[in-house]
């Protein structure tokens, strides 16, 4: 079942407050999304951790009632530089 | 019948470079896994897949096995990598042509 956009992006951020969340809709048809997930609570975890983080924040609903989601986490960028 | 965990940690630790997918590494059946089986195709790896459309107990199986709600998922040398978007992350920074390079712990001299 398509899940809005706009619906991601809360859970991700109730979750994680301080995501910059930016989410595409690849087909254009509610169902396949790529979202990109910065935030610094990731400084510190693996990619599986972050990436880990996200799918918690959605609840079970990826690889069920989100079908695609590519998902790029990243940590802010000031953070990264500074090693 | 073994457990599916019993089984899929036979799997993994069979094989170096295991991928779960869903269809053949001829004919993916998902988007994820068509991209999954370009990048190691790609660098040239000798892979071993799983078929999860065919193993139902494997499908849900592997999920909580590596606490991962998609597939394809990789697993090298024992330790589960990622889905396709940390392969493509991986391969585009040259972390999984080392790591898929590096040799097994039980082929050195």
């Amino acid at each position: 079942m398509p899940m809005a956009a706009s619906e991601i992006e809360r859970l991700i951020k109730a979750a994680i407050p301080d995501a910059g969340v930016t989410i595409r809709d690849l087909a254009g048809d509610g169902d396949h999304y790529a979202a990109r997930v910065v935030s610094r609570s990731f400084v510190g975890m693996s990619r599986i951790q972050q990436h880990q983080a996200v799918y918690a924040a959605l609840g079970g609903r990826v690889g069920g009632e989100l079908h695609a989601l590519q998902l790029e986490t990243a940590v802010p960028s000031k953070e990264t530089s500074n090693g | 019948m073994a457990e599916p965990t019993e089984r899929i940690a036979e799997i993994v630790g069979g094989n170096d470079i295991v991928l779960f997918m869903k269809g053949t590494a001829l004919f993916p059946q998902c988007g994820f896994s068509s991209r999954a089986i370009a990048i190691l195709d790609r660098l040239g790896a000798k892979y071993q897949t799983v078929d999860v459309l065919q193993d139902p107990e494997i499908r849900q199986g592997i999920k909580a096995y590596s606490d991962w709600p998609t597939i394809p998922q990789l697993y090298v040398k024992g330790e589960f990598v990622g889905g396709s978007d940390i392969m493509m992350e991986m391969f585009e920074s040259g972390e999984l042509q080392e790591l898929l390079k590096a040799p097994s712990p039980t082929d050195g001299a």
